[in-house]
């Protein structure tokens, strides 16, 4: 099978297959922690890291599997790497590891992770296969945080609330209120929200994408057959 | 039929090799972040403890000297075998305080900690745990406003008990634009811990002089 080129796989987890809004994997977790940027930050960096090793580690023992145990031994390799990476938040971003809660051993059903295993990690070295992790992390990060401040903003008027739970308490006062005595605006940091914003994201990504296609038809259909000049403007006295 | 025994054979223990390699790197993990794990536990826990009974007003660890309160304690309402810790200054218990869980709020259980000074009066209410609405319910929490902040020095003689409500219910305390529910219930939850501890104030608030095991200080 062919392998992309590193720039084709970058392009693809960050915008032309990005797991969140064109393969729509992930949403339960997508849709519940992102009420605010720091969570969606907390659980965008834990779902890399599993992706990363899980990618790697199913391409290092492909040759070694037979098809008919792969799928076991894929949801080992990831339940494992999603219990160490909560050991990990657990010892270093504690009060993280409270809010994330029960999102943090669900990346384990995450079927971004058990996808990009099956689909492309199996079937590749461990180079693209890591870096495939890492774009589709990436992909889907960028995916959790837009919407995370997009939420947080809209909700309760202020930005980067709480970062001190993830950077340390130098990052306690990187909150960042636009409107002071901001009346919360409910819909936005609920679950009805989260709904609305992604399905805002997809037709934002759909508006760019048909727009980007409309202007390369435009170039294509540009060629003027026998050229013809035609004065447009202006009179002819 | 010798083929498909092979496989089977091959496939299982594979499988088992798996299971076995990432049972031990869970392993290895677990012991690697087991200690930091543990402290990280009993500093959140101890920070929590402090803001209710501030350092200036013991000199004990309260972590450390705790009694036991088993999960069907009556009046507390808590799902699992907790503890009631005591803040000490030399042997004199200046204060106590009581884990409460609150099974009534709007969404899912409060898990309050109520300290509770040697005079009856509270020493703060903080709510550790809770799922309420946000920009609604979550006015309990702390970080969201002071609402809380108001049981302090409240005890059974004031407001009497009858009028431990929110305000719609004849009660002192205020309740949120928009959410009765949550605060009715954790004000209910703070009487329960305050009647708890006046019922048991003589164990309690006791010094260890007065327990009858530690004899030799007589």
């Amino acid at each position: 099978m062919k392998t992309p080129s590193y720039g084709e796989l970058t392009l693809n987890g960050l915008w032309k297959n990005n797991p969140a809004i064109v393969q729509l994997l992930g949403l339960c977790p997508l849709l519940a922690v992102t009420g605010s940027v720091v969570n969606a930050l907390g659980l965008a960096a834990a779902t890399t890291l599993v992706l990363i090793c899980s990618n790697t580690a199913v391409s290092i023992i492909r040759n070694v599997v037979s098809d008919a145990v792969r799928l076991p031994v894929f949801v080992m390799i990831i339940a494992s790497a999603v219990t160490c990476t909560e050991l990990l938040m657990q010892a270093f971003a504690y009060e993280l590891y409270l809010i994330l809660g029960i999102f943090l051993p669900l990346i384990t059903t995450n079927c971004v992770i058990l996808g990009r295993a099956d689909a492309f990690a199996s079937k590749h070295a461990i180079g693209p296969a890591f870096y495939d992790g890492l774009s589709m992390g990436l992909g889907f990060g960028v995916v959790l945080i837009v919407l995370g401040a997009l939420r947080e903003l809209l909700g309760t008027g202020a930005l980067f609330a709480d970062m001190n739970l993830l950077f340390g308490p130098a990052a306690a006062n990187w909150k960042w209120v636009l409107v002071a005595d901001y009346q919360p605006f409910l819909l936005a940091i609920l679950p009805p929200g989260a709904f609305i914003f992604t399905g805002l994201l997809i037709a934002g990504k759909n508006l760019v994408d048909r727009q980007i296609k409309r202007r390369q038809d435009a170039l294509r259909a540009a060629p003027v057959k026998g050229a013809k000049r035609v004065r447009v403007t202006g009179t002819i006295s | 039929m010798r083929m498909l025994g092979q496989s089977i054979t091959r496939n299982s223990a594979l499988l088992a090799l798996f299971a076995l390699v990432t049972a031990l790197l869970i392993t290895g993990t677990y012991l690697l972040t087991r200690d930091t794990i543990a402290q990280e536990r009993r500093q959140a826990e101890q920070r929590a403890l402090l803001e209710v009974v501030p350092r200036e007003r013991h000199d004990n660890s309260m972590l450390d000297d705790t009694l036991p309160l088993p999960a069907d304690t009556p009046g507390l309402g808590l799902r699992e075998d907790r503890q009631l810790y005591i803040a000490r200054q030399g042997d004199k218990a200046v204060a106590v305080i009581v884990p409460v869980l609150v099974r009534d709020g709007y969404s899912g259980d409060i898990e309050l900690i109520v300290g509770v000074n040697r005079d009856g009066s509270i020493a703060g209410v903080r709510a550790l745990n809770h799922r309420e609405t946000p920009g609604l319910g979550d006015k309990i929490d702390l970080r969201k406003s002071d609402w809380i902040l108001d049981f302090n020095g409240r005890s059974l003689d004031s407001p009497p008990p009858q009028r431990w409500g929110v305000k719609k219910d004849g009660g002192v305390f205020d309740q949120f634009t928009g959410a009765t529910i949550t605060p009715r219930a954790v004000v209910a939850g703070v009487l329960r811990a305050l009647l708890f501890v006046e019922s048991h104030r003589a164990i309690v608030f006791a010094t260890p002089a007065d327990k009858p095991a530690t004899g030799d200080q007589a």
